[in-house]
């Protein structure tokens, strides 16, 4: 990879969590958000529940540098929060088994995943999700060694002061170590690639000044703010 | 002017053609064979961003209408191989096949960038191999990473064609040979949404940076490949991308993916 944009996350860029700027994110790994599509999983053009793991990437344009803005603007004034539990990969890992996938993760994080509103899940267009400034990766990784299990951690979100939205990373189709088990199956993770677990039902939506405060048991919490282009918004 | 990237004698050279393709010179100085060298990806690749249906015949061979907004689809830096390296193929998938594509090389960062501007951002061509497995087609976030972002599933190289070199809009022959057999033909000025289309189009939510690349699709004539095929694509100009398609054994997997992978799949 080039190297990441300069004043991008200098605490994360040290050992032993040098991030390598890859991070892969989970849709609809809640058992929740999967039951709330109701019937649609079995019609067309879904015809059946997902199989396999659901993924998509979050490339290096997306990633907020510390203490910058999340974007929004007139094509996009409103944006979905996944707020997720992001693993931290510390050995290559390449068809691990569930039984020794945590063997491989250096530690734990808490990440603001943006996107555009949308309904289908078909085939969403790569702009929902890949759009500039829409990836905020909390201050610090905690050791995994601390985590005991990243399965059952209790998450909020604040924004503005008011919490929007509360739960646990337990309720998964596939917990962390399954999770790890089965992409790396077809896909290599390698030390410093970030694995996103996925985004609880009810993701809040934010707008221009909103303040966002998202806490996961056991890590450091994640702060950020939303402005939109052209220089309004907090802190901007 | 051209250059490769390649692996030699414990380091990592860019390297230029020698008189011919079969020789190259390193940036050292020294001279070597093309067939002594591990070819890479022959530039550091940023994003890779890929179009689907992106010829209105292969769109139609697929059985899909033809799009009104460009079909894009990201993939992962563990997909990337270079030329003469060797992709698995599942003894499970029945219906693996090859996507020879024009890649396009991203060389001065750009946002909001409109189709008139956009070739002045173009640093040169490339040959992108792009496997799907299509029996690992699943209707969520399609086309979903496990069909078409796989270890060694994306095959770029041999050279980084300089841009200058190219005529602008590229109109450039793409063939692919299987085992020898010509199975695949089309041509660049076909493409549904051109060069500087699809540039305007992502760089209007997406800033484009130096060594990202866009993968513009592939023409008709995708034909399922098997372990032992050898899959050469070609495009006017740029190259002769060679690939291996290997079995699951050479990878050490006796019997397709690891127990626990596939009971996922079945649950």
């Amino acid at each position: 990879m080039p190297p990441l944009p300069s004043g991008w996350a200098p605490r994360l860029d040290a050992p032993p969590y040098r991030l390598s700027g890859v991070i892969y994110g989970s849709l609809l790994n809640s058992r929740a958000a999967l039951a709330a599509l109701g019937p649609a999983v079995e019609q067309p053009p879904h015809k059946a529940p997902p199989r396999s793991v659901v993924l998509y990437l979050k490339p290096p344009n997306t990633f907020v540098e510390r203490g910058r803005p999340v974007r929004v603007d007139a094509e996009a004034p409103e944006l979905e929060l996944a707020a997720q539990l992001g693993i931290v990969i510390g050995r290559t890992a390449c068809a691990v088994g569930a039984a020794d996938a945590l063997d491989h993760v250096a530690g734990y994080l808490v990440v603001a995943d943006f996107s555009v509103p949308h309904e289908a899940h078909y085939r969403p267009q790569v702009r929902y999700k890949a759009r500039d400034a829409s990836c905020v990766l909390g201050p610090g990784v905690t050791a995994r060694q601390r985590v005991p299990d990243p399965d059952a951690l209790g998450l909020r979100v604040v924004v503005d002061g008011r919490v929007v939205q509360e739960g646990s990373t337990g309720d998964r189709i596939r917990g962390t170590a399954r999770l790890i088990a089965d992409v790396s199956e077809f896909m290599t993770l390698s030390p410093g690639d970030i694995l996103l677990t996925g985004a609880l039902p009810g993701a809040p939506r934010v707008r221009d000044g909103a303040r966002i405060r998202i806490e996961i048991d056991a890590l450091e919490p994640l702060q950020t703010h939303v402005a939109a282009a052209g220089g309004r918004g907090a802190g901007s | 002017m051209k250059r490769a990237r390649v692996a030699y004698a414990g380091a990592i050279h860019e390297a230029v053609p020698h008189g011919s393709d079969d020789t190259l010179r390193l940036a050292d100085g020294r001279v070597v064979g093309a067939d002594a060298v591990v070819w890479l990806p022959p530039f550091e690749v940023g994003t890779v961003i890929a179009l689907g249906l992106n010829y209105a015949d292969h769109a139609a061979e697929l059985a899909f209408k033809a799009q009104d907004e460009p079909l894009v689809f990201l993939k992962g830096p563990g997909a990337l191989i270079g030329h003469r390296g060797q992709t698995r193929h599942p003894a499970d998938a029945m219906h693996m096949h090859y996507e020879c594509e024009l890649a396009v090389v991203i060389g001065r960062p750009a946002r909001r960038v409109g189709r008139a501007e956009a070739q002045a951002h173009v640093a040169g061509y490339t040959i992108g191999n792009d496997y799907a497995i299509r029996d690992y087609l699943e209707n969520w976030y399609r086309p979903n990473l496990r069909v078409k972002n796989r270890d060694g599933g994306t095959v770029l190289g041999p050279w980084l064609v300089d841009a200058a070199d190219v005529a602008w809009p590229p109109q450039l022959e793409l063939r692919t040979f299987v085992n020898g057999r010509e199975t695949q033909r089309g041509n660049s000025r076909d493409l549904v949404f051109d060069i500087a289309t699809l540039i305007e189009y992502l760089s209007g939510f997406m800033t484009l940076s130096p060594g990202d690349v866009i993968l513009t699709g592939t023409p008709q004539g995708v034909v399922d490949v098997d372990v032992g095929d050898e899959v050469v694509c070609e495009i006017e100009a740029i190259g002769r991308l060679v690939n291996h398609v290997v079995g699951d054994a050479v990878f050490g997997r006796s019997s397709g993916p690891v127990g626990d992978a596939a009971q996922g799949r079945k649950a």
